[in-house]
């Protein structure tokens, strides 16, 4: 087993099925009166969030409680990285208080793995810059599994602001591994040139969301961050919202079966419209449940045995 | 189970294999027990079998099976992963979890009887009665096991047993059942030929 779960590509594919089986079992606990299992009694887990967050720290959180760990929530605002504390000053303080396993969000793109040299404990990447968000991409692939049955062969679109989205990276790195097609959708100023190749090979890229649709199972739409709307990456949002928003008429060209996904949270109306968000086919609540069992898997997986 | 190659003083010695049970014999011996399950709870009324991965699974649906021919009444069955609740889980690398699945009327209120295939040590059943306690209230919870081999480190005994089997620390017992292994089975592999 992994000792870090830091990047989608750490995952070979017996590995990530293994966590979304594991995740599979762990859903179930969620069903129950007693929703607690005592894995990971007397080990402490650290949330280190330099950035915001509300689902993906409380699923973090969520998960760690329900095995039984003890759970630090550290968040930079409010504590000595205000007063100019490094990352790596931190990451001797916790470890001087013995964390089991760090769960870091970081603004700096490759604070996870900077990190994991530093600390005895695990290190799980909870979302690093514009890089990597491996737990959101497990958290995806399992969904789709239980939504559709299956990976293998699955055709996934990925449509919005690639070049930012540490969510898409992981996603075309895990996804890939598991044997499905993913294709990029966006504006060509968002797709980074090369970067299917760079990531995965055999991974499309189109800037064309209606020709991709009716061919797709899975259609992932990402958040536009609102900081970008004024980068001039795109000429407007209403424009954005056009070419590459996911409406009712374009849901209704997708095929009977295909799910729509969003890693939230949502702008609605620009990427997505409220009709599209609340329809059967969207699985955007069923993946931030899915979020909590998949966590637990991997916090298990990493920490439940003497894997040193 | 493998054994450690070389790396003795003695120049090795074939282990001894004793076939304990063989596939007839199982097969009694889990009559026999339904038959006993039939006669302690008044016929099994109210009751559920859980069996403990991985082969109390398949003891307990032929228990089941074989209590509905004898009786005709249908036990609930079920499978009870007790992989979280081992009291080893750091001493080992991680181990892959089971499924749990509990019969759709649940166990609250009902007589549980866990099944498993060799009781040993006891700190299985000790997980699985933790286990059990997070996913219902039982009325009362029995122990039914294959082989009882002794040497129990917690004190609990079971209710129904198959066979008893008086051993060593260093010999060991392996089940082995149609369902996961082929063949029905139980044999004793002893430390040391005598």
């Amino acid at each position: 087993m992994i000792r870090h779960l830091l990047s989608g590509a750490d995952l070979d594919a017996d590995t990530a099925t293994e966590i979304l089986d594991t995740a599979a079992e762990m859903a179930t606990v969620a069903g129950r009166e007693i929703k607690k299992l005592p894995a990971l009694r007397g080990r402490t887990v650290v949330n280190l969030f330099y950035e915001d967050s509300t689902r993906t720290r409380i699923s973090f959180e969520a998960a760690a409680k329900r095995l039984s760990a003890d759970v630090i929530n550290f968040s930079a605002k409010g504590s000595s990285v205000t007063k100019g504390e490094s990352l790596k000053d931190t990451a001797l303080t916790l470890q001087a208080m013995g964390a089991d396993a760090v769960v870091v969000r970081h603004p700096a793109s490759g604070a996870p793995h900077r990190l994991a040299n530093w600390v005895d404990g695990s290190v799980v990447n909870a979302g690093d810059g514009t890089h990597e968000h491996p737990t959101q991409a497990l958290l995806d692939a399992y969904t789709m599994r239980a939504r559709l049955g299956r990976l293998a062969g699955l055709s996934v679109a990925v449509v919005g602001d690639v070049l930012h989205s540490r969510v898409a990276r992981s996603n075309v790195l895990l996804l890939s591994t598991l044997g499905a097609k993913v294709t990029l959708v966006g504006p060509p100023t968002l797709i980074p040139v090369d970067i299917a190749a760079a990531l995965a090979p055999g991974t499309d890229v189109s800037y064309d969301l209606d020709s991709v649709l009716p061919n797709v199972d899975v259609v992932m739409m990402l958040r536009v961050q609102r900081e970008r709307m004024n980068d001039s990456y795109f000429p407007s949002a209403r424009e954005y919202a056009r070419r590459y928003g996911l409406d009712g008429p374009r849901m209704r060209r997708l095929p009977e079966h295909a799910i729509v996904m969003h890693p939230g949270p949502m702008n609605r109306g620009m990427e997505i419209t409220p009709e599209v968000a609340d329809s059967p086919r969207s699985t955007i609540v069923e993946q931030v449940t899915n979020g909590v069992s998949v966590r637990m898997a991997v916090l298990y997986l990493l920490l439940g045995g003497n894997n040193r | 189970m493998a054994y450690p190659p070389a790396a003795r003083s003695s120049p090795p010695r074939q282990p001894s294999v004793k076939v304990i049970l063989a596939s007839a014999d199982v097969q009694r011996v889990v009559d026999r027990i339904a038959h006993q399950i039939l006669e302690k709870t008044q016929g099994a009324a109210e009751t559920v079998l859980l069996g403990i991965p991985t082969r109390g699974a398949p003891l307990a649906r032929r228990l089941a099976s074989r209590i509905s021919t004898f009786e005709d009444v249908a036990v609930p069955v079920g499978v009870l992963d007790i992989t979280l609740y081992r009291d080893d889980l750091r001493r080992h690398a991680t181990r892959a979890i089971g499924p749990t699945e509990l019969p759709p009327g649940g166990i609250d209120g009902r007589r549980v009887i866990l099944v498993d295939d060799v009781l040993f040590s006891g700190r299985t059943v000790r997980a699985a009665l933790d286990a059990l306690n997070d996913v219902g209230r039982p009325a009362s919870v029995q122990l039914a096991v294959l082989v009882d081999r002794g040497h129990r480190e917690l004190p609990i005994r079971a209710d129904y047993v198959g066979k008893n089997i008086p051993t060593s620390l260093a010999e060991s017992v392996k089940v082995t059942l149609a369902e996961t292994d082929g063949t029905d089975e139980v044999k004793l592999y002893g430390g040391t030929t005598s």
